[in-house]
């Protein structure tokens, strides 16, 4: 099995009452297992929808999404989502909104859920309700629950944007822990930089209206990463062009 | 042990005194209106302003009253008129739960059910009343039923109405962990809209009340309805009182019973409390 996740030929439109308005055009992609992928681009590029459509939350489109050589037909367990907000049922206190539909009265279970909540450092705050914790502890929770049902792909859709700074780049270093323990296969949708390039093993630099591929650009710096390093720098700059200019201006820049 | 502790746990055991005190002020500031209208009674009904035939007095209300239970007769009343207002409350509010959640769900049942129950809804319950004596006479069917229609629209309703406000970003979560249909039901559904269940069932203990004492005000042998009535024939105002009590307790009751349910299950809600 090389790849976790294979993209192939989708077009999405999105049609409204007399004009349609191409989203995703003929786009082509493969993860590799156990690979941090991140897919970064401007506003409106579809890099969103293209995560809804991988989520099998969204089934209308043209081509096929293949998870570990499996055509996605609707959401399910083996594909965690990890959304802008922590969407966690108000109604249940943390180590009930990791279990969800299963019961911790199951040992194993329980010890499952106990070893998630240790591992994103919530120890102590199994038994508060959502309405109490902060937003990062809140998005924590939620990349607990979602790594319960063992997913082989971890969607997170702009995971850290409505948190501050300091709450970002600590729960940054607390993925990249998961990923290093665990090997989930990640696509990540930002478009901060620095995020990119501070976690990923590639990133997907895409172009809006429609959305398609610019340019892919592999990051071979060892973890953990300094985001005050000279090769960061590097990484960021050609990112930067890639976002900035038209196709035939930075061919020089591709490595 | 730091002074910033002993400042903190002080600014606690402050804070819950004061707590304290407000909520036995609260008491007291619910009290002071009906203790201030039944002293002015007392007074004017022994000063002979209030005529005794009408009004009876707070102090023959209360010996009547502890007439009623030492003969046990209050006991035979009370008796049926709580398993009459419990089976139909059971039932109508069971079948309002029901339905309102099939209709929430699925959107044929809505197109099906939805516009004839809020058509009915519309009919007052006392225009029914006629019809139901006529097909099942005057047993306990009729009234059981009577009541259960009562308890059954408030539910349905806010049933409804609280799935349909479940936020489709938590629905989209429950489809993404695989939630079964009934795990759907069952833990997203229906705890999303308890707030509104909740009040539906507040709502519908009213009408389950105020549908028994129809029912018994209209035909019935024992009950606190008919104890009621049968007062009224004998000009007895102060058993009419006692009546009116017990259906003001027993509501009062109900009601408070619902409001302990929901600060149980709804402690989980960050909402505004003044």
């Amino acid at each position: 099995m090389e790849s976790t996740v294979k993209i192939d030929h989708v077009r999405k439109t999105f049609k409204s009452d007399n004009e349609s308005i191409k989203v995703l055009e003929d786009f082509n992609l493969a993860v590799k297992y156990g690979e941090f992928l991140t897919i970064i681009g401007p506003s409106g590029c579809g890099k969103s929808t293209l995560l809804k459509l991988i989520a099998g939350l969204d089934l209308d489109f043209e081509g096929e999404i293949m998870i570990a050589d499996k055509s996605v037909n609707g959401p399910s367990k083996d594909r965690g989502f990890i959304f802008q907000e922590h969407r966690l049922f108000p109604w249940l206190n943390v180590e009930k909104n990791i279990a969800g539909n299963q019961s911790l009265k199951d040992p194993d279970i329980r010890s499952k859920v106990d070893h998630l909540i240790s591992l994103v450092k919530l120890k102590g705050f199994e038994k508060a309700y959502p309405r109490q914790l902060s937003g990062g502890m809140s998005q924590r929770v939620a990349i607990a629950r979602a790594l319960l049902r063992n997913p082989k792909v971890l969607l997170l859709d702009e995971p850290f944007g409505a948190l501050d700074a300091f709450t970002r780049n600590h729960l940054q270093e607390a993925l990249l822990e998961i990923w290093e323990e665990n090997r989930t296969t990640m696509i990540l949708v930002t478009h901060d930089i620095d995020e990119a390039i501070f976690l990923s093993s590639k990133v997907v630099v895409m172009d809006a209206k429609p959305g398609r591929i610019k340019g892919i650009v592999p990051i071979d710096l060892p973890y953990p990463r300094t985001r005050i390093s000279k090769a960061f720098q590097e990484y960021r700059t050609v990112i930067l062009k890639y976002l900035d200019h038209q196709d035939n201006e930075i061919e020089d820049w591709i490595i | 042990m730091s002074t910033q502790t002993i400042a903190q746990n002080n600014a606690i055991s402050i804070k819950k005194k004061k707590s304290q005190v407000t909520k036995s002020y609260s008491i007291w500031r619910g009290l002071s209106l009906p203790v201030f209208v039944l002293i002015l009674w007392q007074l004017l009904s022994s000063l002979d302003i209030l005529s005794a035939q009408l009004f009876s007095s707070p102090l023959l209300i209360i010996t009547r009253f502890i007439e009623l239970v030492q003969s046990g007769e209050m006991a035979k009343h009370l008796q049926i008129s709580l398993i009459r207002a419990f089976l139909g409350f059971a039932i109508g509010g069971f079948l309002g739960l029901l339905i309102g959640v099939i209709v929430g769900m699925n959107k044929r049942a809505e197109e099906y059910l939805n516009p004839s129950i809020q058509m009915l809804r519309t009919v007052p319950l006392l225009v029914i009343t006629p019809l139901f004596i006529m097909w099942l006479g005057f047993g306990e069917l009729s009234k059981v039923l009577l009541i259960a229609l009562g308890a059954f629209f408030p539910l349905y309703l806010q049933t409804f109405l609280g799935i349909r406000n479940v936020d489709k970003k938590l629905y989209d979560v429950a489809q993404i962990l695989e939630y079964s249909r009934m795990d759907q039901i069952t833990k997203l559904m229906i705890p999303a809209s308890l707030p509104n269940i909740l009040l539906g069932i507040r709502l519908a203990l009213s009408a389950a009340w105020m549908c028994l004492v129809v029912a018994e005000l209209l035909g019935a042998d024992r009950g606190v309805g008919f104890m009621i009535q049968d007062a009224r024939s004998f000009m007895q105002t102060d058993t009419v009182f006692v009546g009116i009590i017990i259906f003001a307790l027993a509501g009062k009751i109900s009601d408070s019973f619902v409001r302990f349910l929901e600060n149980r299950l709804l402690k989980w809600q960050d909402s505004f409390k003044a």
